[in-house]
């Protein structure tokens, strides 16, 4: 659907900048543009950042996969593997202790007026992704490709309609705010 | 009962419905980075720059993505001063209440994180949107299995750096 939409880039210029607008209003209402709830995540003395994130990932993928099945938008997943998505992922989590930001939220703080976000967070991950440039055929040579993932989602991974992940997810993910809300977390 | 970090959830969560609907895109940040790093090394070294692996992979110019970080920064800041939450500061109060009140250590700080998070995001091909909310909500298992190592290790870093745990 939307194809020609999809192809026209100067309106998907315009669209990328009203959907980030919308994306920082979110991000900055949540509260988790905020360095000490997103510390205080991590200390788990507040769960504002995973409140967050999972009420979007709830509502994200009922209205992905309605879509999907019904042809109406495509999914992009990416072939993860243990020396791309393990060490690289370990390796964000304790940048992103370390700066008290994440990329998204970084460029929410800068909005809100934190100096350190700009001249220390932004600045230090424009200088990491050049370094990571640097290093890039090393790693695809030596690393990225050990241990690829077998599937691509977990469905196709377990078999299974998406729906028989969906659902129980779904209904786990509220059960988590209801023990959080219950702790008074 | 705060439903405010509930009600923004679901903000992020009907925009992405619309991401995919209407620019055939995940909501992420972290690729934009690495473009603009790669239009500052394309001015700098010139056109011999474009020959890295790496920038074959991810063209550095400006696309969607990175008109999205751009309106991030504007969305925030709208909010921030509809709701009288602007103001600039240097120092997190968490931070200078552990680490004291100097700006360049919290600069000094702020960016081997940086570094390290902008080598991560890439090295794991995504961020805490790219992978922890639209990777997450296209059930994708790379995406859960970032997630995972992203709060792993950062929650690891942080009792560390705070004094909760002792390495």
């Amino acid at each position: 659907m939307f194809e020609e939409l999809h192809a026209n880039r100067t309106v998907q210029l315009g669209l990328g900048l009203v959907m980030g607008i919308a994306f920082g209003f979110f991000l900055q209402t949540g509260g988790v543009t905020d360095y000490n709830i997103i510390i205080a995540q991590l200390l788990l003395t507040d769960f504002t950042v995973v409140k967050v994130m999972l009420s979007a990932v709830l509502v994200g993928m009922i209205g992905v996969y309605l879509m999907k099945g019904r042809g109406m938008v495509r999914l992009h997943t990416k072939t993860g593997s243990v020396g791309s998505t393990v060490v690289g992922g370990l390796i964000f989590g304790a940048g992103f202790a370390i700066l008290g930001y994440c990329p998204g939220t970084v460029a929410g703080a800068v909005g809100q007026g934190a100096l350190d976000a700009l001249f220390g967070g932004v600045v230090g991950i424009l200088l990491g992704t050049g370094i990571y440039a640097a290093i890039y055929p090393a790693l695809q040579k030596r690393v990225l490709g050990l241990g690829t993932f077998s599937s691509d989602t977990i469905p196709a991974m377990l078999h299974v309609n998406p729906w028989a992940v969906l659902l129980p997810l779904a209904v786990l993910i509220l059960a988590l705010f209801w023990v959080l809300e219950s702790l008074g977390l | 009962m705060d439903m405010t970090p509930y009600l923004a959830g679901i903000g992020i969560g009907v925009l992405s419905w619309i991401t995919f609907l209407l620019s055939d895109k995940p909501l992420g940040c972290s690729t934009a980075y690495a473009q603009t790093f790669g239009m500052i090394e394309h001015r700098i070294r010139g056109a011999a720059s474009l020959e890295k692996p790496y920038w074959k992979k991810v063209k550095p110019v400006i696309e969607w993505q990175w008109m999205l970080v751009v309106g991030v920064v504007i969305g925030s800041f709208i909010a921030a001063t509809l709701s009288g939450e602007f103001g600039l500061l240097w120092v997190p109060s968490t931070f200078g209440a552990a680490f004291g009140e100097s700006v360049s250590l919290r600069l000094i700080v702020a960016l081997i994180g940086g570094v390290l998070m902008g080598i991560g995001a890439r090295w794991a091909g995504g961020c805490t949107s790219g992978h922890g909310i639209s990777g997450a909500l296209q059930l994708a298992v790379a995406s859960w299995i970032a997630v995972i190592c992203f709060f792993v290790a950062g929650i690891a870093t942080a009792m560390v750096m705070y004094g909760v745990l002792s390495p």
